[in-house]
């Protein structure tokens, strides 16, 4: 007890400095946190990605069109439960930073693959019963202040012209996990506008979503799909949702990895600071580990004083720094919604955090315990004075 | 006027001490040998250099002798490990430092209490304790503040409760009123000679002032390593 009583009073001792240990590393921790939920974010299409669905386009590229008579070859084959489809619309709303995902699916089937996304049953029937009709994730219409019923134009960019849509239901997650951001509207409405306007581009998708018996079947049913496209115009290469979502962040893999640099390097410079700190502490101490030397304690004690002053120091700014993370994690979602619309600080964040913490005090402490051990008495005394 | 014999607490037999600075060997006390008896208040005196405090850390166990033997009661205390040298100093030796040497962090009661944590005293028996070695210098009344809050003469009053509360079988004190006023010094002084007069203490005190060292009861020099064998009882 006296032990700790000690190294709580040693912690907070020289306040000024304390305080400004535990700031840099309470912002340190809340950049590590932000930056590692930036890599999460980036794969949080990957986790909500189902093991039961696959993903069909064209072997050369996601941008080349596959022809919708595939549908019903895709379904004959076996494992095959469902099959929907659908095209990247790319549209935007009013101008360009208001990105948001919008796709044209095929509603009936695309809404029964998947599950996560959660519309109340008046608003779905609505929205299937009406062509132009559209569904919004809530996040996405809360953000334009949409409400059911408003009209909503969308100025293409692949499909050029203005597209008006009416909003006939609002999806929610299942979870938070679920990206409340897409907009989505009917295949057919774009199938027949295109038809009038560019023929050529009519009755093609961007990709066909297949959910699939079990899980265990999708990779035979994705080689046996790519087998009957084999050798015609349009080859088909299919995947796991998962590894479809994969290929995507791939492309910037790059940023992913310098994030995860950062977010280190940060937690090496206050690992740097704090271990200043303590050598300094120590080094002001010498003379009051030597008197507890001199009384009789021992290297166990000496050991527990100075990891136990890095520990209170380390752990309260790594809870403040969690703490912060929480609002500004919120906030920083919020302002960047457009580019990761899932953006929840994890449990494996805070795990990391805390083992950030506490290897930051471990290695901080460790050399000035070695040195404060190792000391003679004598010499430890004569630095009283 | 020849003191009464009395059996030795302390014995040192034929002690050699140097310090080892990178490659060079710095002779610090040569072939020391004397007693200490039971109850003596021993002033250690010499020039600086002369190694007075070496050969009281040798005789505290915070250092390590090269050749020699020194028997603190029954133990010969060159033969022990540094676990148990610990072990040892925590039984039975009380400390008095120049600078007081107090734990900033801690009040007067917990610097009194600290070195009973080794003990298998509770709680309250600690507290108790303290409380008593803190009356015994007439502190009781400062028992709640910080070192940083009291006197160099009421720091060093605590220093010498801490040194006492585990009723050591010696005192070692290392220039105990070096950094006071005369005043200051005096009340010390006072206090550790009722200390050995009143409670039978015996005390090891290295100083280089000689009214310090008139209040002890036997006095020994060192001049640059070598003791002067003829010890001075003090007239008084």
């Amino acid at each position: 007890m006296m032990l700790l009583k000690i190294l709580f009073r040693n912690a907070f001792h020289n306040k000024l400095r304390s305080s400004l240990t535990i700031l840099g590393i309470a912002v340190a921790i809340l950049a590590f946190g932000l930056l590692r939920t930036v890599v999460s974010s980036f794969y949080a299409g990957v986790e909500a990605a189902s093991a039961s669905r696959l993903v069909t386009r064209n072997a050369i590229s996601i941008i080349f069109p596959l022809p919708i008579s595939y549908t019903e070859k895709i379904r004959q084959v076996e494992g095959v439960k469902m099959v929907s489809y659908g095209n990247w619309f790319g549209g935007i709303y009013i101008n360009e930073k208001n990105f948001f995902p919008n796709f044209c699916v095929e509603p009936r089937t695309y809404f029964a693959l998947y599950p996560e996304f959660v519309l109340e049953e008046r608003q779905k029937k609505e929205f299937l019963a009406d062509r132009k009709g559209a569904v919004a994730g809530q996040k996405l219409a809360a953000k334009f202040g949409w409400k059911i019923g408003d009209t909503i134009t969308l100025k293409g960019t692949i499909y050029p012209g203005n597209w008006d849509f009416v909003l006939r239901a609002i999806y929610t997650g299942r979870d938070n996990t679920v990206d409340q951001t897409q907009f989505f509207f009917h295949w057919t409405y774009l199938n027949e506008a295109v038809k009038k306007r560019a023929p050529v581009f009519a009755e093609q998708v961007g990709f066909y979503m297949v959910g699939v018996n079990r899980p265990d079947v999708a990779a035979d049913t994705a080689v046996m799909i790519d087998k009957t496209f084999k050798n015609s115009l349009a080859e088909t290469l299919t995947e796991t949702e998962k590894a479809f979502n994969l290929g995507f962040i791939a492309m910037s893999e790059a940023i992913v990895t310098a994030i995860q640099m950062v977010s280190f390097i940060v937690i090496f410079i206050i690992m740097a600071v704090v271990a200043n700190t303590m050598a300094m502490t120590t080094r002001e101490r010498t003379g009051d580990y030597a008197i507890m030397k001199t009384l009789g304690f021992g290297a166990k004690d000496i050991t527990i004083l100075i990891f136990g002053e890095a520990l209170v120091i380390t752990l309260t700014g790594g809870l403040i720094g969690i703490i912060l993370t929480f609002p500004a994690a919120r906030i920083f979602g919020q302002e960047l919604a457009t580019y990761f619309p899932v953006f929840l600080v994890s449990a494996q964040t805070i795990y990391m955090d805390v083992a950030a913490a506490l290897i930051i005090a471990f290695l901080a402490a460790i050399i000035p315990t070695r040195h404060a051990i190792r000391i003679r008495i004598a010499d430890g005394l004569r630095r009283i004075g | 006027m020849m003191t009464e014999q009395k059996k030795p607490i302390v014995e040192i037999k034929n002690l050699y001490k140097s310090y080892h600075r990178a490659s060079l060997v710095v002779p610090v006390l040569y072939d020391i040998t004397f007693d200490i008896a039971e109850g003596e208040f021993l002033a250690l005196m010499g020039p600086s250099g002369s190694g007075k405090t070496t050969l009281l850390n040798l005789i505290a166990g915070i250092d390590k002798v090269d050749e020699g033997t020194i028997h603190v009661g029954d133990v010969d205390i060159t033969t022990l490990s540094e676990t148990e040298l610990a072990a040892w100093r925590a039984n039975s030796v009380g400390f008095i430092f120049q600078f007081y040497n107090l734990i900033p962090v801690l009040k007067a009661v917990e610097n009194v209490e600290l070195p009973l944590h080794l003990t298998t005293l509770s709680k309250s028996k600690r507290r108790e304790h303290a409380e008593i070695a803190l009356a015994m210098v007439g502190l009781d009344h400062r028992m709640d503040h910080y070192p940083g809050e009291m006197s160099g003469g009421e720091q060093q009053r605590v220093a010498i409760a801490r040194a006492i509360v585990t009723d050591p079988t010696i005192l070692v004190a290392d220039e105990p009123t070096g950094d006071l006023d005369r005043a200051s010094a005096e009340e010390i002084l006072s206090m550790m000679e009722r200390l050995n007069r009143d409670m039978g203490k015996t005390i090891i005190m290295v100083t280089h002032d000689p009214r310090a060292a008139s209040r002890a009861s036997v006095m020994r020099h060192l001049d640059k390593g070598y003791l002067n064998h003829d010890a001075a009882q003090n007239p008084l």
